[in-house]
């Protein structure tokens, strides 16, 4: 009999107990993003699809060496390049540029091979996240427009 | 006699226009509470505050289809958002808000009220068994089980209170506690030291004759989908919502009328329909604050509590109020 008292006092006491926390969580500050009005700075680890980096002419750094082609595991990156030539000391000399990098989105699980494989710090990843679409078509990207787009 | 038809006409429609902007502005109500409790600011894109968000819910819900699914026993299926509606709006007109405002007292308004609240267990267990899925059948023999069980403390209670006061009539029983805040029944009076023991155990049936959280056994989202709504959508599944609502206004007015004194002042001052609003609201507040602070229980606690602690508790308190009634 003392054991069905106590057991409702105790009870009643634990429910008063949870009924204060959620009082004072009532008067605290809201903490959410309001999201499509407000964003949060992705973190710096955040890996979202790749982007080219530009050199200080604002030229992508990439020299078409195909090493992020070879490494991706899916198959979603495809070079182009076109040779100029240009002049270096005197001499007339044939240089490869890019003149194509396509990314297909669909394919890419973020591996980030790609980024590891470039010797000449061409990738990285964005902080891009807010990438949604109907059409499949909208997630072939096309690196090099996105640079002169940025340049702009 | 023209008059009187009129009346009941300006009655009914204003009864009914209340429990709609209540259940409407409840809905809102509850989801910005739930909101500030889990520290998000809820419902706030539509109108200042979010404030238009329950009429564009109303017509989002109206526009829809009505959808019966096959098998579904049609009759049961439509009556039963109708029939969970129409008893919590009929109670509306027994309930005095003050002394001159009341639809139409009667003298047996307390029976009058629980005779229709009891009336919304029937909804459930029609919506249940008509839309022919096992869920909502579930959800309606939990449902019915939990109403049949906390309507008997309920009850009880609600005779110590009666007996005190000697009357049935809802008004009575409000005026018998007027002159502050002492005289209230929640208060320990000469009647009953275990009063305030009664308001709790009141409270809490109101909770649970509105299947309301901690007791929504009979929508319990994370077993039953959906409850014995679940096959109901449109304005059957609003009719629902405001019934449920209305309920809950009608258990705070009950509420408020058996043990807070009604519109009476706990200082004796001003007497009205403000106070008999103030202290409705409050409970109502109550309600959601209870619901967004503890987690659902399970139907053998839920019965536990009822028949092991309530019932006996209550009995108890009326055998008391009883004794003491006869020796003072």
């Amino acid at each position: 009999m003392g054991g069905y008292f106590s057991e409702i006092l105790y009870g009643s006491k634990s429910l008063l107990v949870g009924m204060g926390i959620t009082f004072r969580e009532f008067f605290k500050p809201t903490v959410t993003v309001q999201y499509p009005y407000q964003t949060i700075k992705m973190s710096a680890r955040f890996r979202g699809h790749i982007e080219l980096i530009a050199d200080a002419e604002g030229k992508p750094k990439c020299v078409v060496c195909g090493m992020c082609e070879r490494a991706c595991p899916s198959g979603c990156i495809t070079l182009g390049s076109t040779s100029v030539e240009v002049e270096v000391d005197g001499k007339v000399k044939k240089k490869k540029i890019l003149s194509k990098y396509e990314l297909d989105f669909t394919k890419c699980s973020l591996c980030g091979q790609c980024v590891e494989n470039c010797n000449f710090g061409a990738l990285e990843f964005s902080k891009e996240y807010n990438l949604a679409s109907t059409r499949k078509e909208d997630f072939h990207f096309n690196l090099l427009k996105r640079l002169e787009e940025r340049n702009a | 006699m023209s008059l009187t038809l009129l009346n009941v006409i300006v009655a009914v429609v204003i009864a009914i226009a209340f429990a709609a902007v209540n259940a409407a502005y409840l809905v809102w109500a509850e989801r910005r509470g739930a909101a500030r409790i889990q520290r998000r600011p809820g419902p706030n894109i539509n109108g200042p505050f979010g404030l238009l968000q329950p009429p564009l819910d109303g017509i989002k819900l109206m526009t829809k289809q009505l959808m019966i699914p096959g098998g579904a026993d049609k009759i049961l299926f439509m009556v039963a958002p109708v029939l969970a509606m129409a008893p919590a709006i009929m109670s509306f007109v027994t309930i005095p808000f003050s002394a001159g405002i009341a639809a139409h007292n009667m003298e047996l308004g307390v029976l009058v009220i629980f005779a229709f609240a009891s009336m919304g267990a029937m909804a459930i267990l029609f919506a249940g068994w008509g839309s022919r899925n096992k869920y909502s059948v579930m959800a309606s023999v939990r449902a019915v089980s939990q109403n049949v069980s906390y309507e008997i403390p309920m009850l009880i209670t609600a005779i110590t209170v009666v007996m005190t006061t000697g009357s049935m009539d809802l008004k009575a029983i409000s005026m018998a506690q007027s002159g502050g805040f002492w005289h209230w029944n929640i208060f320990p009076s000469l009647h009953s030291p275990l009063m305030p023991i009664s308001f709790i155990i009141f409270f809490i049936c109101s909770l649970a004759e509105t299947n309301r959280a901690p007791f929504d056994l009979g929508e319990a989202e994370s077993e039953l989908v959906a409850g014995f709504h679940t096959e109901y959508g449109s304005m059957g599944f609003g009719l629902f919502f405001m019934g449920e609502y209305a309920n809950i206004v009608i258990g705070a007015s009950l509420t408020t009328i058996l043990f807070l004194g009604g519109w009476d002042c706990p200082f004796g001052m001003f007497p009205g329909v403000w106070w008999f609003l103030l202290k409705i609201y409050l409970l109502i507040a109550t309600f959601i604050w209870i619901r967004w602070t503890f987690p659902r229980t399970t139907i053998y606690g839920l019965l536990n509590l009822s028949w092991k602690i309530l019932i006996p508790i209550s009995l108890f308190n009326l055998l008391l109020t009883a004794g003491l009634l006869k020796v003072f």
